[in-house]
């Protein structure tokens, strides 16, 4: 049996992926895999802000720097699995998409959920951070001494 | 005595219309999409997003849009809407050091671990006029190098491990919001951070620059540059644990500082800070010199009477909006003010007069 510690674990993984899939992906994703269950509404989308913070010297006293968008609701499945979504930006059918993620991936179909978006979703997000990391590589500077003053 | 007046109704109406006309210019121009904007001018949308305090691409591209690229206009717009969005909660802080560098510069050690990355830069252009840009021109692909995985460790690490500079040790203290409470002084430094990093970028550009040509000069080098993504968490009190809840781009400035040791600290490098929304060096450097200056009195150094170490001067002109509102009202009626102060100099005059008149019969 997984301890609470492991299942949140995954469960903040799959949250975090889904808050910055690109608008209409994960919508796109689950309507190719399956049938939208039946939902009803814990708390319907809602577009605010989080404070974003930083720390002083990078490890120090937190300040404010400023806020950024997000868009967030609740949902129960017919089975009664609850289901919830903060993701980046304004976009309440992703928030909607989200949530109907988070709650399946607690039902029988957690397996099936995880293959055809989780998986793919992490997937486009790991080769477009790669391609962007080595793009930065090629910039990295190689020095080489020409000649040296002493002499 | 006040006096309402009505009136302007029409013309402020037609003024609006032919805006809007103004706006979109030649019909047979292509009207600009809010994608191209965010697309093709990031830098633009960054700076409003810093400034307007809000990070939201889109919205940044539409207020660049609808000001017709008045920046300070935009960041106005922004502001504006910031204020309609109820508040959900504030982020654990970001964690820098986990950053997805796009770029990482340190001008004071040559060979450091992660390697001196320069990132899409404009330094070494030749800032030549490209006229290929103005005809439809293919870009070239960038090149790509296998990367290695995992954090670049931050500079100041490396002079920390002997000890000669002042370390920034971990602090939980809730900082103040001056979008919660109005900016009052004294203001610690987590307050001065809040509203340097949303000030106007060349107001802090020209108070940086005082320092560096001398009033209340303080030796900074760049000790690291970095520009790139990190991921922003917040605890959701629902679900009783945090998770990342987006992720936005940021630019970190950590500036090391000369410093002759003062009564209660002993000689070593001091740190300047700036990290700001974007892609802004420029902004996130001149934050950094002016938030170093101004923790002079922390520091033990002379208050020198420079511009830049008077945090009232500093925090209370920093902000473009609050100035523009300001310095913008008076173009606005002002009908019967005018007329006391013209009833004013007319008396004043008659008086002066008189007595002239009295003077030249004596």
């Amino acid at each position: 049996m997984k301890d609470a510690f492991e299942e949140n674990a995954e469960r903040k993984a799959w949250m975090g992926l889904l808050s910055k899939a690109p608008e209409g992906r994960v919508a796109a994703l689950l309507d190719a895999a399956m049938a939208r269950p039946d939902f009803t509404w814990l708390r319907t989308p809602e577009i605010g802000s989080t404070m974003v913070r930083g720390r002083a010297g990078g490890t120090g006293a937190p300040f404010n720097i400023g806020e950024v968008t997000v868009t967030r609701c609740a949902l129960t499945l017919a089975s009664g699995e609850v289901g919830h979504a903060y993701i980046q930006g304004r976009r309440k059918s992703d928030a909607e998409a989200a949530a109907l993620v988070d709650a399946l991936m607690q039902t029988g179909q957690a397996g099936a959920v995880r293959k055809s978006v989780l998986e793919a979703l992490e997937a486009e997000r790991s080769a477009a951070t790669i391609a962007r990391a080595n793009k930065a590589a090629a910039t990295k500077v190689e020095f080489f001494t020409m000649t040296r003053g002493e002499d | 005595m006040y006096v309402a007046v009505k009136g302007g109704e029409q013309a402020i109406e037609s003024a609006h219309a032919w805006l809007a006309e103004e706006r979109r210019g030649d019909l047979n121009i292509a009207e600009l999409s809010i994608a191209q904007i965010r697309e093709q001018l990031k830098l633009a949308v960054d700076r409003v997003m810093a400034e307007g305090s809000l990070y939201d691409p889109d919205l940044a591209a539409l207020a660049i849009k609808q000001s017709r690229g008045d920046l300070i206009e935009a960041i106005f717009l922004i502001r504006a809407y910031r204020t309609t969005l109820p508040r959900f909660g504030a982020s654990e802080p970001v964690d820098t050091g986990a950053m997805a560098c796009d770029r990482r510069i340190s001008a004071t050690f040559k060979d450091l671990p992660g390697g001196q990355v320069l990132g899409p830069t404009f330094d070494y252009t030749h800032r030549l006029l490209d006229f290929k840009l103005a005809a439809d021109g293919e870009t070239p692909d960038a090149p790509s190098r296998e990367s290695v995985p995992g954090d670049v460790p931050h500079v100041t690490e490396f002079l920390n491990r002997e000890g000669l500079i002042e370390e920034a040790p971990h602090d939980d203290t809730p900082p103040p919001d001056l979008t919660r409470e109005p900016l009052e002084m004294p203001a610690d430094r987590a307050l001065r951070l809040q509203a340097l990093t949303r000030a106007d970028e060349g107001f802090t550009l020209g108070l940086a620059y005082s320092t560096q040509r001398g009033y209340a000069r303080n030796h900074a080098f760049v000790g690291e540059l970095r520009i790139g993504k990190v991921a922003v968490e917040m605890d959701i009190p629902e679900l009783g644990f945090a998770i990342e809840i987006g992720e936005v781009t940021l630019t970190e400035c950590e500036t090391v500082n000369q410093f002759k040791g003062s009564k209660t600290e002993p000689p070593q490098f001091t740190r300047g800070y700036g990290l700001v929304f974007g892609q802004s060096e420029r902004k996130a450097i001149s934050m950094a010199l002016v938030d170093r200056a101004l923790r002079w009195e922390e520091l033990g150094e002379d208050n020198v009477g420079a511009p830049a170490q008077d945090t009232e001067f500093v925090l209370y002109h920093a902000d473009n909006i609050q100035a523009t509102g300001f310095l913008e009202h008076i173009k606005l009626p002002h009908y019967v003010d005018f007329q006391s102060e013209l009833e004013l100099v007319r008396k004043l005059r008659r008086e002066a007069g008189a007595d002239q008149v009295q003077e030249a019969a004596e």
